[in-house]
């Protein structure tokens, strides 16, 4: 393992704002692998710490294959994660929205612009990435629907799910929007939570990405036996929304299989401890995404269920 | 009269309301008057104030109606937020939203179809509270032909015809302009603070533009001639080159010449400066930083070169 400073830059009265990349095997670049960019991926963060003990044990047992240099970035944003913060310290401007990038620009631009040009270099990436509403999803591999994706290479992950999805206009500043149209292969990697470090998802996710290198001749072995799996589209997930405002109490662990009509969670009125609503499923799935904090505004997605038929 | 847009129960004890005011008189055009998307930003809360009391004052002078909504972000300008609160999200990134989206999306969608149709929307905006801007209307390129001509009436001293931006599509005003509906968005003074002279500035352009969609009979003082800035015109961008303090010595809205000093970047640490901003060109400084404190990149301010400036 090599350690490189990709970006330093001073500040008056914090420590220098540091990036740290990480490189296993040698020769010609094969992967790159980047962790969190916001403040509170704290899952990402530790699901690139778990990446990164795995590839040294790896690369200490001979496993990488000859000429394949693997990069892990495990953090864009050191400097929100401090403060408690999502997005950047001062102007609250998000990093994984300023790609491709600008050199001259401002200073989130800056940094992704310094990032870019360091992990533009790789033809494979993987990012670690976050939804923005608290809950927890399926592990499962998302690809931005560019015209360059390919779903089936992403079956390497081994993954029991791999996500489509069609670009918003936001997407076209993310790194792996970016990624794609400058010629990346690219997978975001959802491990399941984001705020709340899940043990369980970071070793599901460790394992995809070893399988994944496997599969794409990065690391010698066999592949472990793969999940069945389901390539469906983003919209093809079915959103149950809430239409009351309350304290919210889930009814069913994420990943149960439910049938339709079944109650999913109970949203309570926090003085008067009326039931306000009862969410129930509106069809037979498996439940792909589970809403979870103490308090739900009306009009929120409480489920995302995966119809066993879709 | 108040009237409620959307009204949604919170968890406890209280209902979130975008709620506009209607002053009509007569079956004329409508105007309205957005402000508040970004929960920092408040120059237009003076403007929805000065507007209201003049029509109030003179009901029998409107043939038309206006329409105020000097909060559609109520719970960022409760709690000094620039997005919405709960979700820090850019409100200005949720249109045109979707009636059965989420909360965000559902606020973003009646906002939208409520506006829908008028004759002409203002979103004021106050800039940031970074930097400080003179009175200018910023234009989409794409919107270009509809908006100069109503912009340059608006009594503003800046109108900047920009690129489109793929990200910029999910603002309000590129929502509302793609079906028809024009919308002004005003950029004028700094976040958190009023600014009386620029309130009362664009309460006269706003005043114009009724008279001149025929809805407003009452007297109007002269407006002024914007410069116009279009895509050609030069604009150069004052990004730090470290970090530190930085002192303005430059008004926003002066005229500087080439080599100039707006600014300086210092270290309180060891009495120093540590980088004098200079103009790298002649031109309007249109904007200038207002918060002291900068990061590598930070933006100082903006000069406006091009034939606009000249002209
Ligand atoms: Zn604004």
């Amino acid at each position: 393992m090599k350690e490189t400073v990709i970006l330093r830059t001073a500040n008056i009265y914090r420590d220098d704002f540091r990036l740290r990349a990480f490189t296993f095997g040698e020769g010609e670049k094969a992967l790159c692998i980047v962790g969190s960019s916001r403040g509170n991926e704290y899952q990402q963060i530790f699901m690139c710490s778990r990446v990164l003990q795995r590839l040294k044990k790896l690369e200490a047992e001979g496993r990488f294959e000859e000429n394949r240099q693997v990069m892990v970035i495990p953090t864009l944003n050191p400097a929100s994660m401090n403060i408690g913060k999502r997005f950047w310290s001062i102007d609250n401007t998000d990093i994984n929205r300023m790609f491709p990038g600008y050199a001259l620009g401002e200073t989130t631009q800056r940094i992704a612009a310094a990032v870019f040009e360091v992990v533009n270099k790789y033809p494979i990436g993987i990012q670690f990435t976050s939804f923005y509403m608290p809950g927890e999803f399926q592990p499962y591999i998302q690809m931005i629907h560019t015209g360059y994706e390919n779903p089936e290479k992403a079956r390497a992950f081994g993954l029991p799910y791999i996500v489509v999805r069609e670009p918003r206009p936001y997407d076209t500043a993310t790194l792996n929007y970016n990624w794609q149209i400058w010629e990346t292969d690219a997978y975001s990697l959802y491990s399941g939570t984001t705020a709340k470090i899940s043990v369980q998802g970071a070793e599901v996710a460790v394992d995809a990405v070893e399988r994944f290198m496997i599969c794409n001749h990065i690391l010698k072995g066999t592949p472990a036996p793969a999940a069945d799996v389901r390539i469906f589209h983003y919209d093809d997930l079915l959103t149950v929304r809430t239409n009351c405002s309350g304290l919210y109490h889930n009814l069913v662990p994420q990943n149960a299989r439910v049938t339709a009509g079944q109650a999913l969670a109970e949203i309570i009125d926090p003085c008067t401890g009326e039931i306000l609503e009862t969410v129930y499923s509106p069809a037979d799935g498996v439940i792909f995404f589970r809403y979870d904090d103490p308090l739900i505004y009306a009009y929120t997605s409480s489920f995302k269920i995966l119809r066993e038929d879709a | 009269m108040l009237e409620d847009i959307v009204s949604i129960p919170l968890p406890v004890e209280e209902t979130l309301r975008i709620r506009k005011n209607v002053i009509r008189n007569g079956e004329g055009k409508r105007i309205c008057v957005v402000t508040g998307i970004h929960g920092d930003e408040l120059e237009g809360q003076y403007v929805c104030f000065l507007l209201t009391r003049i029509l109030n004052r003179n009901p029998e002078l409107l043939h038309g109606s206006v329409e105020i909504y000097p909060a559609v972000n109520p719970l960022g300008i409760g709690s000094i937020q620039r997005g919405i609160p709960g979700f820090d999200l850019d409100m200005n990134r949720t249109f045109p939203g979707s009636d059965t989206g989420v909360m965000t999306e559902f606020v973003a969608s009646a906002l939208v179809n409520d506006l829908a149709g008028a004759d002409l929307v203002f979103d004021i905006h106050a800039s940031n509270i970074f930097l400080t801007e003179i009175p200018q209307v910023r234009i989409n390129e794409l919107h270009r032909d509809t908006l100069v001509p109503l912009a340059r009436q608006a009594n503003v001293d800046l109108v900047w015809v920009h690129g489109n931006s793929t990200v910029l599509e999910s603002t309000l005003a590129y929502s509302l302009n793609a079906i028809g509906t024009p919308c002004l968005v005003v950029e004028m003074g700094v976040g958190m603070r009023l600014t009386g002279e620029y309130g009362q500035q664009l309460t006269t352009g706003i005043l114009n533009l009724m008279r001149v969609l025929g809805i407003w009979d009452g007297d109007v003082q002269p407006v002024s001639t914007p410069i116009v800035a279009d895509t050609e015109d030069e604009v150069i961008f004052l990004n730090a080159r470290c970090s530190g303090m930085f002192m303005k010595t430059k008004r926003h809205g002066s005229w500087v010449k080439k080599g100039e000093t707006v600014g300086y970047v210092f270290d309180p640490f060891q009495g120093k400066v540590l980088e004098y901003v200079n103009a790298e060109k002649s031109g309007l400084l249109f904007t200038i930083r207002e918060y002291p404190l900068v990061d590598e990149g930070s933006l100082m301010g903006r000069i406006l070169v091009g034939g606009g400036a000249a002209r």
